[in-house]
């Protein structure tokens, strides 16, 4: 049982949580930098356009960062509920259910569901806006794609709206486990230090879900 | 809240004939229930009154009674000892309930614990996992001199720590996700921390994390449940140091094959 080491590794329980906390990071990474590009929409149509012409304008890489990015997505979710199915099983039929209240909080318990939110959530936001109505402006002498009007005609649905807040409110809850419970499952856990790593998940849980919900609002509030 | 006087509880307790046949939770009424009994003292009052009625009487494992032994395995309430802290079931006083209290009682439950009979469940898989660890090389002969070996004081702690735990499979019940990580992680940070068990120390990993995962045993995802309910309060930390002992024997270490030119 010794021989393949390495390639135990990618299948077994500790080396499958290695990789979701390591995508997991990214992931929680990946969401700074769409909360960033979100903020340039209370900057203006113009910033918010020229953010989102640029990022075309990288071309071909743009589609490797976003090949790549869809990876992480993937193997994420992938082995999320690979995982998830074997604990299942682990539990028998007739698993206990009740707690001391020391240890599973609603977030660690609520990381399946608040995930496969996300991904409704994901699939529904690209159909709503990456690959939602098109429209053009010229900023600057240069067309190019209004995705501000887009975005704003989105957010102006109370519904919509809704929706979203619902969804960061679960992507909060998802990263307030997650972020901390990553670094644990990389092994980086220690008296000295991991209570810091809850507090920064908690704080990167308010400020990201928070920040992402707080724009959509402002949107609804400023109107079309 | 705490009781001085005799009570009377109506407990529902799981029986089950043998491991191939469906269990159901049987009521029972115990009568003159001391409040310094221990809640396997309570279940023995039971028996014999079931045993003076002709019943087969409820199958429970127990030993030192003493907190150290660790077979005392049931879920007193849905939680594994009870749910008190630092507490094994044999620990459990009965000055923790009150008169006419409902208590429900089952065996520990994960599918790598099949249950033997009533609350008796197989925890073998334990065993494996700690079998799978193999031996720590160590000098034969006379007695070492006792400071031969330095060891730092606040290692020697932790590594007491994880030595503390008794195998008593509460981590595998009380986790969301039957998993065996605190116990197989406490078995490995043990002699991981300690310069005993360093020439095995890889090898130890690889096969204990091997063994772990194809006995039925869930993936861990950090509730932290086990630590709440171990009753030797082994942190969590013990399995961020298996993780790491385990990464770092998956990338580093190789065991030539014979072909290789290897033993």
């Amino acid at each position: 049982m010794m021989t393949s080491a390495v390639n135990h590794y990618f299948g077994s329980s500790i080396g499958r949580k290695h990789l979701v906390a390591i995508t997991g990071l990214l992931l929680c990474g990946f969401l700074v930098s769409h909360l960033l590009g979100n903020l340039l929409l209370l900057v203006g149509p113009d910033a918010f356009n020229l953010y989102s012409y640029k990022l075309f304008a990288l071309g071909g890489l743009l589609y490797v960062i976003e090949a790549g990015l869809a990876l992480v997505f993937l193997v994420h979710m992938y082995l999320a509920v690979r995982l998830n199915i074997e604990n299942m099983r682990s539990r028998g039929k007739y698993a206990m259910k009740k707690r001391t209240g020391r240890g599973t909080t609603l977030m660690s318990a609520t990381m399946p569901y608040t995930g496969l939110v996300l991904l409704v959530f994901l699939i529904l936001h690209l159909m709503n806006l990456k690959f939602g109505t098109v429209y053009t402006t010229v900023v600057d002498g240069t067309e190019m794609r209004d995705i501000y009007k887009t975005t704003m005609e989105y957010f102006a649905n109370p519904v919509s709206v809704g929706w979203y807040v619902f969804a960061m409110f679960c992507a909060a809850f998802h990263t307030a486990h997650g972020f901390s419970s990553a670094f644990q499952s990389l092994g980086l856990n220690h008296g000295k230090y991991f209570g810091k790593i809850k507090i920064i998940g908690y704080l990167y849980a308010i400020v990201v879900g928070g920040g992402f919900a707080f724009v959509s609002v402002w949107a609804y509030m400023k109107g079309v | 809240m705490a009781s001085t006087e005799n009570m009377t509880l109506n407990l529902k307790i799981w029986r089950q004939k043998n491991a191939t046949t469906e269990g159901k939770l049987v009521d029972y009424r115990v009568e003159n229930v001391s409040p310094d009994m221990s809640f396997l003292e309570m279940i023995d009052v039971l028996n014999d009154q079931l045993v003076r009625k002709g019943e087969d009487p409820i199958a429970f494992d127990h030993d030192c009674r003493e907190g150290i032994c660790g077979m005392c395995s049931m879920a007193i309430d849905g939680k594994a000892h009870g749910g008190f802290k630092n507490t094994t079931t044999c620990q459990v006083h009965m000055r923790h309930y009150k008169n006419g209290d409902n208590i429900v009682v089952e065996p520990f439950r994960a599918s790598a614990f099949p249950v033997i009979k009533d609350l008796t469940v197989d925890r073998s898989a334990m065993d494996k996992v700690m079998a799978a660890g193999g031996y720590v090389t160590a000098n034969t002969g006379n007695a070492p001199d006792g400071n031969a070996m330095l060891i730092p004081k606040p290692i020697a702690d932790e590594a007491m720590d994880a030595a503390a735990c008794i195998g008593c499979g509460a981590c595998v019940a009380s986790c969301p996700n039957g998993s065996g990580m605190l116990f197989m992680s406490s078995k490995i940070s043990q002699l991981a921390l300690l310069p005993q068990g360093q020439p095995e120390s890889p090898r130890r990993a690889l096969n204990m994390v091997y063994t772990h995962d194809s006995l039925g045993f869930g993936n861990c995802s950090t509730h932290a449940e086990c630590e709440a309910t171990c009753p030797k309060g082994i942190s969590i930390e013990h399995i961020a140091r298996a993780n790491r002992e385990y990464m770092k024997a998956a990338f580093t270490y190789h065991e030539k094959k014979r072909s290789e030119g290897g033993a």
